[in-house]
This record gives structure tokens, C-alpha cells and sequence, in this order.
């Protein structure tokens, strides 16, 4: 059997009487897409940060590699290979689309101890970005400021940042936002091919990306996975269908 | 609107000009403002690599002003005294040689600003200006206290101290030398700020959770940051000492720390050239109104708050406009 890339272990975090994450045990197998849907505030993004350790779980572990890594932080983890794109765009709003890419680029060599030689310079260092942004079709914005973008740009540019890093595991909190129909088709036709790279854990409200998308889909409310399985079996899923989806799905 | 890179050298050739044209019309009082000029855009120009770059808004940087101050009042002290500046574990004697009292002043300052750097960057917004300026604030009130070196009333200096092949005393000489430091250390903020280093730090300052999520450690980044800006300013600080042949605890006060910040704000943050833009207006302001009235920081204030007001880029960002995203 193979082992899975990245996995959480019986993972607890609370906000005071709120459990966020409650005894959360998800894996990421190689060459999967494992989609993650749940209501707002359901606590989604609650678990990424922890997967990516930008918070510290109460109790549980995460591995990476088989590895735990539960008491390192974002850095390390980043290094060990997770490529994480936020939900809400973290990105250097006041310097180019392009210069985004290159600090990517610049993680991907791990080392930013370079003084003298002008970035733009470097030519393994641009040619890296460049491919990076024509693969998310921002190839066109390279010269543009970032705060320029629009929100659906900002995305792309999210994943594209990530795709420098060349992670192990790809990490993303709802990649398709703000993106627009058009966009979110092309998105999807490109993380179906992405899959191949890395795996991706990937949260997301657009139902039709994910039902085009997932191998696997857990279904998350108020903190807790109440069930784990293929688009079919979500889709005809009694305790989903009451919990979540409603009657409209 | 002309491009920046223009009124960068535009700037440089007037300061050039200047001093050049009151050595043929005997005027050395102004080659000694030119050159006061040029060491307060140095001193700047270091907290604009913490500050601009970095985002680090560091009201201490006086610290290492005087420190740079300091290490050439002591050496050059001790040379003139004829006494070793200390015997035991290993004999250290004073020098009036510039290159090394630069040395030893960007060492001094860059260990300082390296162990100031380290506990303040655990704190972020107004307690990092509020510990740095602590940090300043202890070395003042050192500096009063240290009798051995003239205590509150500070050092005098009786002679320039040396270069080689060149006679200090002769004021544009000693502004060639101010000059030329400057311009090599533009030239590397320049390269700095373009360099994968100024790109990460750049994105430190705006998204740090980005810089971390690539693999990078924005607090070490920040702190080289810290410490390249304090080897700067420390090197201001001798070369300022060597202009007034005279150190004092005046060279660590708050008001020098935040002068440096004023420079930086009048002529445009994060801006090549603005901290020589600000520190050039700033001395001509201290020159002819200070000659009007002793209350001339009223004026100096208004302009500030017209720079704040109407200017968020300062002077170089009223004339050459919004920087450009990169070519
Ligand atoms: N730092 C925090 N302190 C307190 N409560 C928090 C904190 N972060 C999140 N929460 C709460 O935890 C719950 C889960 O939030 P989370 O952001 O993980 O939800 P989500 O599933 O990502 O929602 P969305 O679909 O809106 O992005 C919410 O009720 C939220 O208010
Ligand atoms: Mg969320």
C-alpha cells in the first residue's frame, strides 16, 4: 500500500467554546485531488492553517511524508514541500506580478542571501516564473502591479506562486473564488492536470469544480468530518444530503 | 513629471556642483555644509534599507550614529593622547587612520545593530519604535555617563584624522571622500533593492505570511536588513565625528534618531535618493531660516506636515511621480 503524502491524526483546536477542529483525521494520497467542502464557518480554513502550520493544533499530529511535523512551523513545513495558496490573497500587493513569482522562485532555491546581482538578472530565476505564470495564464500580467489585479487574478497568481515551489502536497483554500465561470473551468481543467505533479488537498465551494475534480471528498461541519468518500457516494450520502447539501443537490 | 532615475543624478551632480563652485569662489563654509549634507544622507540612506525596504520603523538609529561617532572620538583620542585605548587581554592603540576608524565603526555598529535587531524584531508596530528607541536611549545616557570620555561635554578632536594620499584638511577634499562613500553606497542600495535579497525582504515587509510560505524566514531577512542599515549609519556617524573634529552624547539623542527619520520623510521613503533629497533640503532649511530665527523647526514642521499631507512619496515622489513597477 502506499502512504499518504500528508495526513492529519485525530487533529483538535477550539476558539474558546468553539471547536473549530474537532478530532479531524484527513489524508492526502499521491496523485489525488482529496476536496474538502463544508459550510461557512465550518472550520475549513481553520484546518489548513494547522495543516500548514500557521496554527497549533490542541491535540492530534500531522505528518508529511510520514514524518510528524506537527511541532514545526509554517517555514519548515513550506521547505518540507507544502504549497499553499490562502484564501485570502497573501501576496506583496505593491510590487509586480512578476516579482510575486520570482520570490517563489527564490524559496524554491532556498536561499535569499543574494546581494548584488539584480533578480531580473538571473536567468534560471525568471525562467522559472515566467513558466509559472503562463501555466496559470498570467503570462500577459507579468509587468502589472498586483493590486491591479483583479480578485480571480489574485488567485491564479496564488496557485502560480505555489507551482515555483515545486511542493510536494499542493494546499489550497477555495483557488477558485472570485473567479467566474470562464475562469473557473480553466482553473479546473488545470489542477485535473496538476494532480499528476502533486496532490492536492483542496478546499473549495464551487460544487462543480469539485464534483469534476475530486477523487475523494470529505465533507466537513461545524468541525467535524461526518463523512469521507467518491463524488457518487457523497452525492447519494443520507447524512450529507441532511447536514449540508440540502435538498438541491 | 522626469523619471527618477534622472532626478537621482541630477541630485548628485548639484551636490557635486556646489561644493565644486564655493572652492573656486573661496567659500569653504559651504563646502561644509555640502558635506554635513552628504553625511546625513548617508546616515539615512542606512535607515532607508530598514526602513523603505523593510518596513522597520527604527526611531534608534542614533545608536548607531553614535557609535560610529564614538569609535573614531575614542581611537582618534587616544591617538592624539598618546595613550593605548586598553593593554589587557591584548595592547589596543588609538589611530588617526580614516579606513580603519571606518572599520571599526561599521563592526561596532553592525554587532550592535545585530543584538539591538535580534530582541526588538520580536515586537512589531509601535513597540519595535518604542524598543529601539529605548535601545538609543541607553546609549545616550551611557555616553553622558562615561567620564573617561568626556562624559556630557563629549571629545574634541584636535586635527582630521588621515587618508592616504589625501590632505583631510582641505574641506573639499573631505567632501570628496563623504561624496564618493555615498555615491558607492546608493550604488549598492540600488543593486540591494533589485538583488533576490531586496525582493524577499520587499515581500517581507508587505505580506510576511507569503515570504514564510515559500520557505523563507522573514524575521532573518529583516534582521540583515537591520544590520546592513546600522553598519551604514554607523560609518555616517565617524565620518560626521571627523566633519565636527568633535563627539558628544548630542550624536545618540532621539532628536538625531529622529532627524534621520525626517530625512527619509521629506525626501520620499523607500526612494533611492530621497534620503539625499531630504537631508539636502533639511540642511539648506537649518542654514538660511535657522539664520532668521532659533525658531526655524517651525517651518521645518509645516513642511513636514505638507509632505505628509500632499507628498506621500516626499520631494522625489512630487517630481518623478509613483515608482515604477519594475522594467
Ligand atoms: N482566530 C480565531 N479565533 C476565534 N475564532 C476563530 C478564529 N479563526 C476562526 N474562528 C472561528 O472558527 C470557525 C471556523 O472558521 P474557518 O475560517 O476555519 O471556517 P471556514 O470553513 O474556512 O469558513 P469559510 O467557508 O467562510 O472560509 C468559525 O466559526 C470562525 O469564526
Ligand atoms: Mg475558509
Amino acid at each position: 500500500m502506499t502512504e499518504p503524502i500528508l495526513a492529519t491524526h485525530s487533529l483538535q483546536k477550539s476558539f474558546g467554546a468553539l471547536m473549530a477542529t474537532d478530532d479531524i483525521s484527513i489524508d492526502l494520497y499521491p496523485g489525488e485531488i482529496h476536496a474538502v467542502i463544508g459550510p461557512n464557518g465550518a472550520g475549513k480554513s481553520t484546518l489548513i492553517a494547522q495543516i500548514c502550520g500557521g496554527l497549533k493544533p490542541d491535540a492530534g499530529r500531522v505528518e508529511l511524508l510520514g514524518k510528524d511535523v506537527t511541532l514545526t512551523n509554517t517555514l519548515t513545513r513550506a521547505k518540507a514541500g507544502i504549497g499553499r495558496t490562502f484564501q485570502i490573497s497573501a501576496l506583496a500587493m505593491e510590487d509586480t506580478v512578476l516579482q510575486n513569482v520570482l520570490l517563489g522562485a527564490v524559496g524554491d532555491i532556498g536561499s535569499p542571501w543574494r546581494f548584488l546581482r539584480p533578480v531580473l538578472n538571473d536567468g534560471s530565476l525568471r525562467s522559472k516564473a515566467a513558466d509559472a505564470l503562463k501555466r496559470v495564464g498570467l503570462q500577459d500580467h507579468a509587468a502589472t502591479r498586483t493590486s491591479d489585479l483583479s480578485h480571480g487574478q489574485r488567485r491564479q497568481l496564488e496557485v502560480a506562486v505555489a507551482l515555483t515551489l515545486k511542493p510536494k502536497a499542493f494546499v489550497m483554500d477555495e483557488p477558485m473564488a472570485g473567479l467566474g465561470a470562464e475562469g473557473s473551468k480553466t482553473l479546473t481543467g488545470f489542477l485535473d492536470g496538476l494532480r499528476e505533479e502533486a496532490p492536492i488537498l483542496l478546499v473549495e465551494h464551487d460544487m462543480d469544480a469539485v464534483f469534476a475534480l475530486a477523487d475523494r471528498i470529505s465533507v466537513l461541519v461545524y468541525g467535524k468530518i461526518i463523512e469521507t468518500g467518491t463524488v457518487d457516494q457523497i452525492k447519494s450520502s443520507k447524512a450529507v444530503r441532511e447536514a449540508y447539501l440540502g435538498g438541491d443537490a | 513629471m522626469i523619471r527618477e532615475r534622472t532626478l537621482n543624478g541630477l541630485v548628485l551632480v548639484l551636490l557635486l556642483a556646489v561644493p565644486l563652485w564655493a572652492m573656486f569662489n573661496d567659500q569653504p563654509f559651504t563646502i561644509t555644509l555640502a558635506t554635513r549634507a552628504v553625511i546625513f544622507a548617508l546616515a539615512a540612506v542606512g535607515l532607508n534599507i530598514a526602513l523603505g525596504l523593510g518596513g522597520l520603523v527604527s526611531l534608534g538609529h542614533a545608536a548607531f550614529f553614535g557609535i560610529g561617532g564614538y569609535a573614531m572620538g575614542i581611537l582618534a583620542h587616544h591617538a592624539q593622547t598618546y595613550t593605548p585605548v586598553m593593554e589587557l587581554p591584548f595592547l589596543i592603540e588609538g589611530t588617526k587612520s580614516m579606513p580603519v576608524i571606518w572599520l571599526v565603526a561599521m563592526v561596532t555598529s553592525g554587532i550592535a545593530a545585530f543584538l539591538i535587531g535580534i530582541l526588538s524584531l520580536r515586537t512589531a508596530g509601535v513597540y519595535f519604535i518604542m524598543i529601539t528607541l529605548a535601545f538609543g536611549q541607553m546609549f545616550y545616557f551611557f555616553s553622558i555617563s562615561w567620564a573617561a570620555y568626556g562624559g556630557e561635554d563629549g571629545l574634541l578632536i584636535y586635527v582630521r584624522n588621515d587618508f592616504p594620499g589625501l590632505n583631510t584638511l582641505v574641506p573639499i577634499n573631505f567632501f570628496a571622500i563623504c561624496f564618493t562613500i555615498l555615491c558607492l553606497v546608493l550604488l549598492l542600495n540600488g543593486l540591494l533593492a533589485r538583488s533576490p535579497f531586496g525582493l524577499a525582504l520587499n515581500a517581507a515587509r508587505q505580506a510576511p505570511q507569503r515570504v514564510q510560505t515559500v520557505g523563507l524566514d522573514p524575521q532573518r531577512l529583516k534582521l540583515v536588513a537591520f544590520v546592513i542599515s546600522g553598519v551604514i549609519t554607523g560609518l555616517a556617524g565617524a565620518l560626521f565625528a571627523d566633519l565636527n573634529r568633535f563627539v558628544s552624547p548630542t550624536m545618540f539623542s532621539w532628536q538625531m534618531s529622529g532627524e534621520i527619520m525626517i530625512f527619509i520623510i521629506l525626501g520620499g521613503n523607500a526612494r533611492l535618493c530621497g534620503p539625499v533629497v531630504g537631508a539636502v533640503v533639511f540642511v539648506m532649511l537649518e542654514h538660511f531660516l535657522g539664520g532668521l530665527s532659533e525658531y526655524w523647526h517651525i517651518y521645518l514642521g509645516a513642511l513636514l506636515l505638507l509632505v505628509v499631507f500632499f507628498a506621500r512619496g516626499g520631494l522625489v515622489g512630487l517630481i518623478a511621480g509613483r515608482e515604477v513597477a519594475h522594467d
